[in-house]
């Protein structure tokens, strides 16, 4: 087994609101009295939340986890779930309420990063500076010098002010300093989202270096395509609570399809782009025939959809497509055109054949179009989180092997054929 | 689940206990003490005209201001000294003191969103001021220095060093970092949650400017009122600036017996100072 280099044993973090940071004396006093005279404090922030408890927040409740070198580590969870208190903790930028977090070797969090730049230094200079802000020491830092500034792609400005960097500039460097500091655990969150996508790939590879040279890479995002290329693993936090330890995919699964697999939705409520849902809008989608949004491969899903037209249309359509997990779309169904009259409320029943979809989470986009003159597609209403559903595994159709999203992808197509040849005897 | 065979390095558990800070780790990143120092001085004269004239005109002006004033205006005694040189000296000693402790006031507030960010002992920041701060002291010493000798050569001149007492002058300059570092992360720690302290700061150490012998000698004071002598010699700043004094201008010193309380003072104030700030320094993100 390989070395361990982190616990976190039952770690809870609460927080206290209202009455904590009114920021001065005054409203402390105000709040103070009114609680004296049994009244409502003034100063009291108004959460609506389920982890509340009277005037307490549990943003981590009792999280246990332990990390050895070599993993890579994803942390999926909604807003608010808990994710970057957890790595605040981890790289103790605040203290646990409860619980002991233990940590071997050293810690480096690129929790955005390029904190402590000073603009007006040069790049160089905040090169030294942020390293060593970071926990290097000086000599470490002249000795990686220049692998830091090559991976920046920024040498020619390295001795000008980074005030004069572009964006881009300025989290390269700040990158290159964090990627180089050859930490035993390396924490990142949302790092990416600046920088152009040849970078960004560069980023993933160095994290992934890390994890493949036997260190640790805790990783936060959003953006569900880095965490399945980067991670080996992953946990899911469900307001505060680790509900989930165990593979990138289930982890994303659970994070995708948190509450949304109903098989009954108020279409009309959903947020759609400018200048949809105007002239036609769908108002419900009912699903039939099925309670859980569990479908066996190959089998038919049956929902009628409620729409309010305001315009004619005499080549209505539905488009049906279907989503990966990261929201890519996948595959796409159309039905045959019917007529819709300007003023009426209709509904109609849709069957989709979901036909070679492999196991898998999977969402449901629904378009409502309409023919132009000119042959192309007129939209009137889409929406994009019409809901979730799940294509169910059955290894007797696969030979006995579970299907491997990750590697094998979305779609099972048909079974190859396969005959022995005859060797020619050459003659 | 648990690895009992690890030897941890770091142990995070929930704040327990009142004076923990870790030296060491400290002295682990001296490196950043030292470059968050030239960061400052770098950064704070970029794109000023004067650059580090600055530092020198800031004293001498208030100096020339004492001298007018009080030497000339109120004609206060300066103990037979030249008034130049009398307010100079307390000047720079005073000045040095109050810097610190300002600027290591703002601590938490300051630095919030680096803290906010990275971990790193909190402590270097105050450290990485006042050692900065040393810096514009050494430079306002210098011309101190020049203006000494200028004064001391004249002849008839009442001007004379104490070689003996100078010898101590990285002693008091160390107790006066001390002070400014302890006051200043006192109210560091307690304005990440009242504001109205940092208001409070500059216009208090304008207040006790007045209450140590800065701009008047203490023996004026023990003169006219001995009873108020005793309170003054209590505030941990006199016995220092004093003895600054007696040092290079050869001044009698009066506070000789005091020495001892203001050294109390002043480790009872740092350590004060480095219990509130361990303990905000865990959880201050939570409330700033």
């Amino acid at each position: 087994m390989s070395e361990r280099v982190l616990e976190i044993d039952s770690v809870s973090k609460e927080y206290r609101l209202g009455s904590y940071g009114s920021g001065t004396l005054y409203r402390d006093m105000q709040s103070f009295m009114a609680r004296i005279r049994g009244r409502e404090d003034p100063n009291r922030k108004i959460y609506a939340r389920e982890q509340i408890r009277g005037e307490y927040l549990m943003a981590l409740n009792q999280v246990s986890l332990a990390l050895n070198r070599g993993d890579a580590l994803g942390i999926l969870g909604r807003n608010g779930a808990g994710k970057s208190t957890l790595l605040k903790l981890i790289s103790r930028i605040t203290a646990p309420t409860a619980g002991e977090i233990r940590i071997k070797g050293r810690v480096a969090s690129l929790l955005e990063i390029g904190t402590g730049f000073h603009p007006e230094l040069t790049g160089r200079e905040n090169i030294y500076l942020n390293g060593a802000i970071l926990g290097m020491t000086r000599g470490e830092i002249t000795r990686k010098l220049d692998e830091i500034v090559d991976f920046s792609e920024i040498s020619q400005f390295v001795d000008t002010p980074v005030k004069r960097y572009s964006s881009g500039m300025y989290v390269k460097l700040a990158f290159a300093v964090a990627a180089h500091l050859d930490p035993d655990i390396l924490i990142c969150d949302e790092v990416l989202a600046v920088g152009d996508v040849a970078f960004q790939q560069k980023c993933l590879n160095k994290m992934s270096d890390v994890a493949r040279g036997g260190r640790a890479v805790i990783y936060v995002s959003h953006n569900m395509r880095t965490v399945s290329q980067l991670c080996s693993r992953a946990v899911f936090l469900d307001r505060g609570r680790l509900t989930y330890d165990g593979t990138v995919a289930h982890a994303m699964d659970l994070y995708a399809g948190a509450g949304l697999r109903s098989v009954e939705r108020d279409l009309d409520a959903l947020p759609r782009t400018r200048d949809r849902g105007e002239s036609m809008r769908m108002l419900k989608m009912v699903v039939l025939n099925n309670q859980s949004m569990e479908y066996e491969q190959d089998s038919d899903m049956e929902f009628t959809l409620t729409v309010r037209a305001n315009v004619s249309e005499p080549n209505c359509r539905i488009r049906f497509i279907v989503l990966s997990n990261n929201a890519a779309p996948l595959a796409t169904a159309q039905c045959p055109a019917f007529r819709v009259e300007a003023g009426e409320t209709f509904t109609r029943g849709f069957r989709v054949n979901l036909g070679r979809l492999a196991p898998g989470e999977f969402g449901i986009k629904i378009q409502l179009i309409g023919s132009r003159h000119d042959g192309r597609a007129s939209y009137y209403d889409t929406v994009v989180d019409c809901g979730r559903f799940v294509v169910t595994d059955d290894p007797a159709r696969n030979q006995g092997f579970i299907w491997n999203e990750p590697v094998w992808g979305s779609v099972r197509l048909r079974d190859c054929e396969t005959w022995p040849v005859e060797e020619d005897v050459c003659p | 689940m648990w690895d009992k065979s690890v030897k941890w390095d770091t142990t995070i558990r929930p704040k327990k206990g009142w004076f923990q800070i870790d030296f060491r780790e400290l002295w682990r990143y001296r490196d950043l003490i030292l470059l968050m120092v030239k960061r400052d001085f770098k950064v704070f004269y970029k794109q000023t005209i004067l650059g580090p004239a600055w530092v020198v005109l800031q004293p001498l002006f208030t100096t020339l201001v004492f001298t007018v004033i009080f030497g000339n205006v109120a004609r206060l005694p300066t103990d037979g000294m030249p008034s130049f040189l009398f307010y100079m000296a307390g000047n720079i000693a005073w000045q040095y003191f109050s810097s610190c402790l300002i600027q290591t006031s703002n601590t938490f507030v300051q630095n919030s969103k680096l803290f906010g960010k990275v971990y790193f002992p909190r402590m270097v920041m105050p450290v990485a001021t006042v050692m900065t701060k040393l810096i514009d002291f050494l430079v306002q010493f210098a011309l101190f220095l020049v203006f000494l000798v200028i004064y001391a050569v004249k002849p008839g001149s009442p001007v004379a060093p104490n070689w003996q007492l100078i010898l101590l002058t990285p002693v008091m300059l160390l107790q006066m970092a001390m002070l400014g570092l302890g006051f200043g992360i006192i109210v560091s720690a307690l304005t990440t949650k009242y504001r109205d302290l940092a208001m409070l700061v500059s216009f208090g150490v304008h207040l006790w400017m007045y209450a140590t012998p800065v701009a008047y000698s203490s023996s004026l004071i023990y003169q006219n009122y001995p009873a108020l002598a005793k309170i003054l010699m209590l505030n941990p700043m006199t016995p220092v600036i004093e003895l600054f004094r007696s040092a290079y201008l050869g001044v009698e010193m009066t506070c000789a017996p005091y020495i001892w309380i203001s050294w109390v003072t002043t480790f009872a104030v740092l350590f004060v100072g480095i219990v509130l700030f361990t303990r905000i320094e865990r959880t201050f993100m939570d409330t700033v």
